[in-house]
């Protein structure tokens, strides 16, 4: 019965893993905009169809 | 009546036909060109009619060639990419969003941009080599998104975003639910033999996960509650600290002991709820600033003239650059920076934004002129009297008024009420503990703690943030929005309104022109409009206007007297526009009478061919529902009416407004401030509802100072709340809803004491366990909540329609 001391510390970590990934997306500023990518993920479907030879557009950006 | 495909306005002057739809103006259409060439008509199929007229002026912008603002603008410049922020008031749908982060369509010298939707930003990164921050703004501007660049942008890099709140409720919320599951085994089962083994263990666990919400969590309410006590205010943090410390302090002593499982998961339930309250409460409004001063209406440069070997140079200078001496130059619509003195041109300054003066003034050379006028006209060479810090206006914000934080001086109710909490808190408890001590020695210790825990305020401490949190909302969605929930508190106190009179009470761009005297005929009324289209006088514009444009005859003759008026001719007809010495010295016929008593007010008069005609005259245009809202509040609160400008329209005010409204006009900034200040010491609670650089003193020395603004997005001064205009008659509403909002505050008290009452049974009578505190703790909390969300929602529904 002494696998639940295992069990017990995995679940810990498990909690603790998420919860510094939720502190590192606050810390890298995904909740400062929350409205604009509902929005941006519309457009991505309905891009005009673009000419084979312009690149084609980009429309995801970099996270700063 | 056609609307425009693009920006969606009635085409009033003209339309413009172009790929088989219609246009208001070339700026329309040209963007609609740019746009379509480019495959990026899916612009317009996102939201019908989102677009922006253009407003082209380029040589607006030639500052951004001068390589130390450029620095100053730009976030990032390395390799040949550089990268820019910019705030840009005119987005506001889907539409905007999509066109603006496809900007690498139109140029491929952007690499890639960012909007930030709900702060209206957005983030630029291009190639320097191929695009320069100059050209890339005036990409923007012919799409019509145009920049805001001010004297702001150039002081402060960014501000960094104060994230703490969420670490701190994050790291609570993970502890309480963590501690919840390890607590959970022991409400119920109490001898199990698994349990008796491994209990110590989850013990321990609940004990180091409770660490950080007590040290990290809920540290603000210590330094909250130790401020308060040096201060000698028993704020509503000081029991909240001592339920804490009591919880922590017991459960810690029950663990080690080994007495029982604690309050652990009580602990930080009440920490996470407290800070749900307080994150909830923070609603801020990221496109809207409430602590702007004049820096943000300033312009960032201005051109400064210099001669070398008799040969004038024109350069853009950072304005903080120029000193006493300088030659400058402003052109049409371009802001004054600092005092100065005209040198060559035909000042025509608007100081309506600064002094509350309606009309423009006119200047000639020779004269002082002050910051923060706005040139309409010509071009005018000004040298500069006094850097732009010493500047009159610019001098205001030295006063003291501007640095005090108002909230400080501030109680609110939770304080209030909180005091005789904590008394009665403490007797009950010190009571208690007396009555056990000879009852029951052992357990009078036990009682003492457990009637600190259960009385630990966490309902009546959430009570007010939901409540205001909620009427901040519904506020904001009515189009007023407040700085903060404790303003609403302030508001419902209120007393004395105090109503600065242009572009508060009145409407900014229109005003009401009517016209007296003998009719004018077809031809000359035709030969009047020809006439003021060929003027830039202001008055001509404004007057231009409301004339019939479709009949106009282009004068054959066309004389301009500055500061008299126009003479024009069209065949035999000899028509004299403008002042009434201008028009009236030609052997009139017409009996001055009519006009003596309305000498304080702006006319424009008439007379042809020699024969006096008549008059227009402009009337400030009130704001819709103004005497209705004066009646509303008219009783209920005293109204003042607090004018810059001259006493003009005295006379049609009062028959306006209520009888009892007070009156003052000509008051300078500095008046307006020292007269609000007078009425606080008399004891007014004072609101104060501005609209200009003018109020800006009087809507910080205010109680609650209101700023009514026609468009959200453009300057306004610090204040405490912002009021879309065309919300202006729903003032009433809101005072009333802020008053019910208190009362709402005053009954979830009632509701929370209730709760405590419950929880206080068990705890003097000695047996509160862990489960009963566990329950009641949230639930009262919940029951608050969902008591304030509805009863909010509710008196809410009058203003919504």
């Amino acid at each position: 019965m002494s696998i639940i001391y295992m069990l017990l510390a995995i679940s810990v970590v498990v909690a603790i893993i998420f919860f510094i990934a939720f502190i590192v997306s606050v810390k890298k500023g995904q909740y400062d905009d929350v409205y604009t990518p509902s929005v941006r993920m519309l457009f991505d479907d309905e891009l005009v169809k673009p000419d084979p030879e312009k690149n084609q557009p980009v429309n995801k950006v970099k996270s700063s | 009546m056609k609307s425009c495909f693009h920006c969606g306005e009635d085409c009033l002057e003209e339309i413009i036909n172009y790929d088989g739809k219609s246009f208001c103006c070339s700026g329309c259409r040209t963007v609609y060109e740019i746009l379509n060439s480019n495959d990026l008509s899916y612009y317009y199929d996102l939201e019908k009619t989102p677009g922006i007229s253009p407003k082209i002026n380029e040589g607006k912008y030639d500052y951004l060639e001068n390589t130390e603002i450029i620095e100053k603008l730009l976030e990032f410049d390395h390799d040949g990419t550089q990268i820019a922020s910019f705030t840009i008031p005119s987005i506001h749908c889907s539409s905007c969003i999509w066109i603006l982060e496809n900007l690498n369509k139109l140029h491929k010298g952007i690499k890639s941009s960012q909007v930030d939707f709900p702060k209206k930003k957005i983030r630029l990164s291009f190639s320097s080599e191929e695009l320069n921050l100059k050209n890339l703004v005036l990409l923007l501007v012919r799409i019509g998104y145009e920049p805001n660049i001010s004297l702001d942008n150039y002081e402060k890099k960014d501000s960094n975003i104060d994230r703490s709140l969420i670490y701190k409720l994050g790291v609570a919320g993970f502890a309480f639910g963590n501690i919840m599951f390890l607590s959970f085994p022991e409400y119920f089962e109490i001898n199990e033999f698994w349990l008796e083994k491994f209990k110590h263990l989850f013990r321990w666990l609940m004990f180091t996960f409770s660490l950080p919400v007590v040290f990290y969590s809920g540290k603000d309410y210590f330094i909250s509650a130790y401020k308060g006590l040096r201060a000698g205010i028993l704020n509503i943090d000081v029991p909240i600290a001592l339920g804490i410390t009591v919880l922590f302090l017991r459960s810690t002593a029950e663990i080690v002991l080994d007495l029982g499982t604690g309050f652990f998961d009580s602990l930080s339930g009440l920490v996470f709820f407290l800070l749900l309250g307080k994150f909830f409460q923070q609603k801020t409004y990221s496109f809207l600033s409430f602590e702007r001063d004049y820096k943000s209406y300033f312009p960032i440069a201005v051109t400064r003239i210099h001669t070398v070997n008799g040969e004038t140079i024109e350069e853009q200078v950072q304005v903080y650059k120029i000193q006493k001496g300088d030659r400058i130059i402003i052109r049409n619509e371009e802001l004054i920076p600092m005092d100065a003195i005209l040198i060559k041109g035909k000042a025509k300054i608007d100081y309506s934004f600064v002094t509350g003066e309606a009309e423009p003034v006119s200047k000639s050379s020779g004269e002082k002129v002050f910051a923060g006028g706005r040139q309409q006209g010509g071009i005018i060479e000004l040298e500069a009297l006094k850097p732009v810090k010493q500047s009159y206006l610019t001098e205001l914000w030295s006063d003291e008024v501007f640095k005090k934080d108002k909230n400080s001086a501030f109680q609110n109710l939770t304080n209030q009420i909180s005091r005789r909490f904590t008394y009665a808190v403490l007797s009950i408890a010190v009571l208690s503990a007396i009555f056990w001590i000879f009852y029951d020695p052992s357990k009078a210790w036990n009682v003492f703690t457990a009637v600190l825990i259960i009385a630990c305020p966490c309902a009546i401490a959430l009570a007010a943030p939901f409540t205001l949190g909620n009427i901040l909302r519904i506020f904001g969605k009515n189009k007023l929005y407040l700085k903060d929930a404790n303003v609403i508190e302030q508001i419902a106190q209120i007393d004395t309104v105090v109503f600065d009179k242009t572009g508060t009470i009145t409407e900014n761009d229109r005003s009401r022109i009517e016209y007296e005297g003998v009719k004018l005929t077809e031809v000359e009324k035709q030969l009047l409009g020809g006439s003021l289209r060929a003027s830039n006088h202001p008055l001509s514009r404004s007057l231009y206007e409301i004339l019939d444009k479709n009949n106009i005859s282009t004068p054959e003759h066309f004389m301009e007297h500055t500061g008299m008026g126009l003479e024009t001719s069209y065949k035999d007809l000899n028509l004299k526009i403008g002042s009434k010495a201008f028009t009236s010295d030609t052997g009139s016929s017409f009996t001055e009478v009519q006009v003596m008593d309305k000498k304080a007010r702006t006319t424009v008069h008439i007379s042809s061919n020699n024969q006096y005609k008549g008059c227009f005259s402009f009337h400030n245009s009130y704001r819709d529902g103004l005497s209705e809202l004066f009646q509303e509040l008219d009783g209920d609160k005293e109204l003042i009416i607090l004018s810059g400008d001259n006493d003009g329209e005295r006379s049609r005010l009062s028959q306006i407004v209520p009888e009892a409204t007070r009156m003052l006009f000509n008051q300078r900034p500095g008046n307006k401030l020292q007269f609000i200040k007078d009425l606080q010491k008399s004891g007014a609670k004072v609101m104060m509802v501005g609209d200009g650089l003018n109020d800006a003193g009087a809507l910080a020395q205010s109680d609650v100072g209101i700023v009514i603004s026609e468009d959200v997005n453009v300057f306004s001064p610090a204040c405490d709340g912002i009021l879309d205009a065309k919300r202006f008659r729903e003032l009433g509403n809101f005072f009333d809803l802020s008053g019910k909002a208190i009362s709402v505050i005053k009954f979830s008290f009632l509701l929370s004491l209730f709760y405590n009452i419950i929880g206080l049974g068990f705890a003097v009578s000695g047996n509160l366990m862990p489960v009963v505190a566990a329950i009641l703790m949230p639930l009262s909390s919940i029951s608050i909540v969902v008591f304030t969300t509805l009863a909010t929602q509710i008196l809410s529904k009058k203003l919504k329609k």
